[in-house]
């Protein structure tokens, strides 16, 4: 029954999200409004962290999971990407390491930075 | 047999966890970030349904049921995102020029590579949003008037790599503060890298879940301005 509550709540806030995401005219999925909403809900205390957390906790840990089908979906595009399909990749590949070495790395660099300053403050 | 498997509501399913499951194995025996569970049960299930020669729609028929739990998973990112507002608040200024810098790496990292490979407009603007959540990233690119199916596609395989990459990245970069993992995951793959995040730990995962938000709306603003470079 608690799981049933549970699981409840969060389908209930990600309806909120799709109706979000369909009255208002911004390019924002439903998925982001239901973030906002569930953490506004935590904050203000109207849902308690302990009414959603077992099985929301679940369903997080599952998530990678999820992404097969929508993966596996590759295979009915492969028509179309098929004559430039090593171009492609190598673009892809190149970008997304780049761009985790770059947000990695200055996220840190001022993480490191700013903690000296406070120490120095001290 | 073939029309059994493709009219079965089980069969999706089983193939997607078992494939996992394997994927998960593999992991655990050659502890390698390429044999990365979410990679392995795609490259399978994909290999699986070209033997078995069943049709994708067929597969999805039963498949769909994961995709559906997607958007309230995604929800219950804001969980460890809660969890994590006191490190937030104290790094905010960190976290936040990480993402501006993933953002604006992106995109001028897709125009110098359209640039040497001599890609049409139509195909760079179908590349801009490729490091952004599906849904905002389908909408940048009708936008700009790219090609909406590659552009899914190039979103998906980028998280896919972000996944897989995740950890020889961050060895070789030495990225090892846990809020520097969770902006450059989010940041880069979206929520297939936040996905992986949440393995690392909680703190990974929550600032994950922020990037891809706030990573996704930037570029929103930032590729209608770059789509006019090239």
């Amino acid at each position: 029954m608690k799981y049933i509550r549970q699981f409840a709540i969060i389908l209930f806030i990600s309806f909120l999200g799709e109706v979000l995401h369909e009255l208002l005219p911004l390019p924002v999925p439903a998925s982001i409004y239901g973030i906002l909403i569930m953490l506004l809900c935590l904050k203000t205390g109207i849902v308690p962290l302990r009414s959603v957390k077992d099985a929301g906790k679940f369903l997080v840990e599952i998530m990678p999971l999820l992404f097969i089908p929508a993966a596996v979906g590759l295979i009915t595009v492969w028509d179309v990407i098929q004559p430039k399909w090593a171009i492609y990749l190598i673009i892809t590949l190149v970008s997304t390491v780049i761009v985790m070495a770059v947000s990695g790395l200055v996220t840190q660099l001022v993480i490191r930075h700013t903690g000296k300053k406070q120490e120095e403050a001290e | 047999m073939n029309t059994f498997l493709e009219e079965s509501a089980y069969f999706g399913v089983v193939v997607s966890l078992l494939s996992y499951e394997l994927g998960t194995l593999l992991k655990k025996k050659w502890k390698l970030g390429i044999f990365n569970p979410l990679l392995l049960s795609t490259l399978f299930t994909i290999a699986f349904l070209l033997i078995a020669n069943i049709d994708y729609d067929e597969y999805n028929e039963g498949a769909q049921y994961l995709s559906y739990l997607l958007t309230p998973s995604t929800v219950c990112l804001a969980i460890p995102l809660y969890e994590n507002l006191g490190i937030l608040k104290k790094n905010w200024k960190a976290i936040f020029a990480g993402i501006c810098s993933g953002v604006l790496s992106s995109l001028c990292c897709i125009l110098a590579m359209a640039l040497l490979f001599g890609l049409s407009h139509q195909e760079y603007v179908t590349f801009l949003p490729k490091s952004i959540t599906t849904a905002i990233g389908m909408g940048v690119s009708e936008e700009l008037g790219g090609y909406v199916s590659i552009t899914v596609a190039v979103i998906i395989l980028t998280g896919v790599i972000g996944n897989a990459l995740a950890d020889l990245v961050f060895k070789l970069f030495r990225i090892k503060n846990p809020i520097a993992r969770g902006v450059a995951l989010g940041t880069s793959a979206h929520a297939v890298g936040t996905a992986k995040a949440m393995e690392l730990g909680d703190v990974e995962g929550a600032l994950s879940s922020l990037s891809i938000a706030v990573a996704g709306l930037m570029t929103v603003a930032a590729a209608s301005v770059f789509a006019q470079l090239l």
